[in-house]
């Protein structure tokens, strides 16, 4: 069986997050392999949800490494609730990413991407190297958290990782392209931050008028796109208006071309 | 009609809130709601509303809130004293715990919360639009309240319908709640403090520091050691408002309504949900102690919380207006 191979021989534990929520936990580490389980559990879950024994439930968080149930108590036995997610948690296997695939535009001109140049010389690699390698990798969306909309995505490739910086930024401009170890992201909007930042997409992570306002989700896969200065003004200022179709930055069906 | 009312003076940090947002979390959107339910309970009960209409949520300083658009019952709940300054210029107490009904041109004057918070209810409930299932304000993502954010002076609020316009004024008791210890269940992560660590936590008095928002309270007391240094951090995981977070220097935090949704610290501990509206009256300088209960224990004080508050709602008191007793009369 597939989750077998990926992390389905992991024993799933339960810990209770007061009297509210309960947190089903895969392992400790960022793993593809956990977070496989993670995106099984919640595919499961979500098909559960009509049960009787699941209506309680209000919110549903995936994480890299775990999920976590909120609940309301006086709706549920919480106890019987944990139980039947523990249960679920062992059956439920591994799911890969099959969420969407992304193709999103960044501009990675100096003035979006302060920290690209010292990068490159730190590991001894050209600009271009950089970009290429960047925009070649395939990111998986883990979850999102810290800030609405913020995602945590895994994949960077190992020639291009680094720790934070030493001294955080008192303001990351809004929609970053930051990286940090494994890590990349997009800063939502402008905040302090101690992620290095490679460029700047024209594409919002997140719109509260949209009925789904988070552009990502975990399980996506994202890959980047290098454009021009003008194509970003020309795309920012869509986004602005209202006239950028998020279904125009998926890959078609079948991955990428 | 429904009121509208102008904000005069909006007054330090108050937004509106509800019964919260819930469904997004995944996305990185945090629940907010009233950091005190069942005192913003009282307050809607007092103006005729349903539990969880929304209300202005006041933690420092209180706004003046003028009618212009009325009549418009308010009614002020929390350890307040407004007062009324009618359209003639005569000057009422408008105390706490009693609903008032203002004309257009009357101003409601709240002053400053003496500790926790205070909720001003009106009736029909405050009509700012819903963003994503709730009418609470959420500065960091814009939504929510006014615009996404706090009142500001010149704001205008509009008011619901109400359920019944011809009732008379309502009173009641004040809602207290008692100084016994903040009850939390152990974890998610209490394995990563030592077993001295975790009698400390029971044993010891956390003082709330002056660090304190809707986001969370920092607190200053003893402490609380993890096993090893590289203890002190996590990968990231769900949080919920309750929860204790203790980073590398051992000082407890304890998340609230505004929490980001997911965190890196290790968690020591929650505090029930029953509990939390008690956090929410505490102010920098006030002594915390915690006990450790298990879910039935936490089961039982929510069940109790809310008994509690029904005992609360029969104290309500209708009074007779004029309309009534000239209908009694016939």
């Amino acid at each position: 069986m597939n989750s077998n191979e990926t992390g389905g021989m992991v024993q799933a534990r339960l810990l209770p997050v007061g009297d509210t929520a309960w947190t089903v936990e895969f392992g400790s580490v960022i793993d593809p392999a956990l977070h496989a389980r993670v995106l099984g559990l919640t595919e499961a879950l979500e098909k559960a949800r009509k049960d009787a024994l699941f209506s309680a439930i209000v919110d549903v968080v995936p994480t890299f490494r775990s999920l976590t149930v909120h609940f309301d108590p006086l709706r549920c036995d919480g106890q019987r609730l944990g139980e039947a997610l523990l249960n679920l948690a062992q059956t439920s296997g591994a799911k890969q990413a099959e969420g969407r695939q992304w193709c999103l535009p960044v501009c990675f001109d100096d003035e979006f991407a302060p920290d690209l140049a010292e990068l490159a010389q730190i590991k001894g690699m050209t600009r271009e190297a950089v970009i290429e390698r960047l925009t070649a990798a395939e990111f998986r969306v883990y979850m999102i958290g810290f800030m609405p909309g913020f995602p945590y995505m895994g994949g960077l490739p190992a020639e291009l990782q680094m720790p934070r910086l030493a001294s955080p930024r008192k303001a990351v401009p809004e929609r970053s392209l930051a990286v940090a170890g494994e890590m990349c992201a997009v800063y939502p909007w402008e905040s302090p931050g101690g992620w290095r930042l490679l460029g700047r997409t024209p594409v919002p992570m997140f719109s509260a008028a949209d009925p789904v306002p988070a552009l990502l989700a975990s399980g996506d896969r994202v890959h980047w796109r290098g454009i021009d200065r003008d194509t970003y003004l020309e795309l920012e200022a869509a986004a602005k208006a209202g006239t950028l179709d998020r279904s125009s930055l998926l890959l078609p069906e079948g991955g990428r071309s | 009609m429904s009121g509208v009312l102008e904000v005069l003076n909006p007054g330090l940090g108050n937004g509106i809130q509800d019964a919260g947002r819930f469904g997004y979390r995944h996305m990185g959107i945090t629940v907010s709601g009233c950091l005190d339910r069942p005192l913003a309970r009282c307050a809607n009960a007092l103006a005729g509303n349903a539990a969880d209409a929304a209300c202005i949520e006041v933690r420092v300083m209180g706004p003046a809130l003028k009618v212009v658009q009325g009549p418009v019952c308010l009614a002020v709940a929390g350890n307040m004293v407004p007062k009324v300054r009618r359209a003639d210029g005569r000057q009422e107490e408008a105390p706490a715990w009693r609903s008032v009904t203002l004309d257009v041109g009357d101003v409601l004057e709240t002053g400053t919360v003496r500790g926790g918070v205070a909720y001003i209810a009106v009736g029909g409930g405050f009509d700012t639009p819903v963003q994503l299932g709730s009418r609470s304000t959420y500065q960091r993502a814009l939504i929510g309240g006014i615009d996404g954010r706090l009142l500001a002076k010149g704001d205008s609020l509009p008011c619901g319908v109400p359920a019944d316009p011809l009732q008379g004024e309502r009173h009641a008791a004040p809602w207290t709640c008692d100084e016994c210890p903040i009850r939390v269940i152990l974890g998610p992560q209490q394995e990563h403090f030592t077993a001295a660590a975790l009698q400390e936590f029971v044993n010891s008095a956390y003082t709330v520091t002056p660090q304190m928002d809707r986001m969370g309270m920092r607190l200053d007391g003893p402490p609380l050691k993890h096993v090893t240094p590289e203890a002190a951090d996590i990968v990231s995981d769900g949080v919920t408002p309750g929860v204790i977070q203790v980073p590398g220097n051992g000082q407890p935090i304890i998340l609230l309504a505004d929490c980001q949704t997911v965190g890196g610290y290790p968690k020591i501990a929650t505090v029930i949900s029953a509990d939390l509206p008690r956090l929410a009256q505490r102010k920098p300088g006030d002594v915390l102690r915690f006990r450790a209960v298990d879910a039935a224990e936490a089961k039982a004080a929510l069940l109790d919380l809310e008994s509690r508050w029904r005992a609360w709602a029969d104290t309500l008191v209708q009074e007779t207006t004029d309309d009534d007793a000239a209908w009694a009369a016939i």
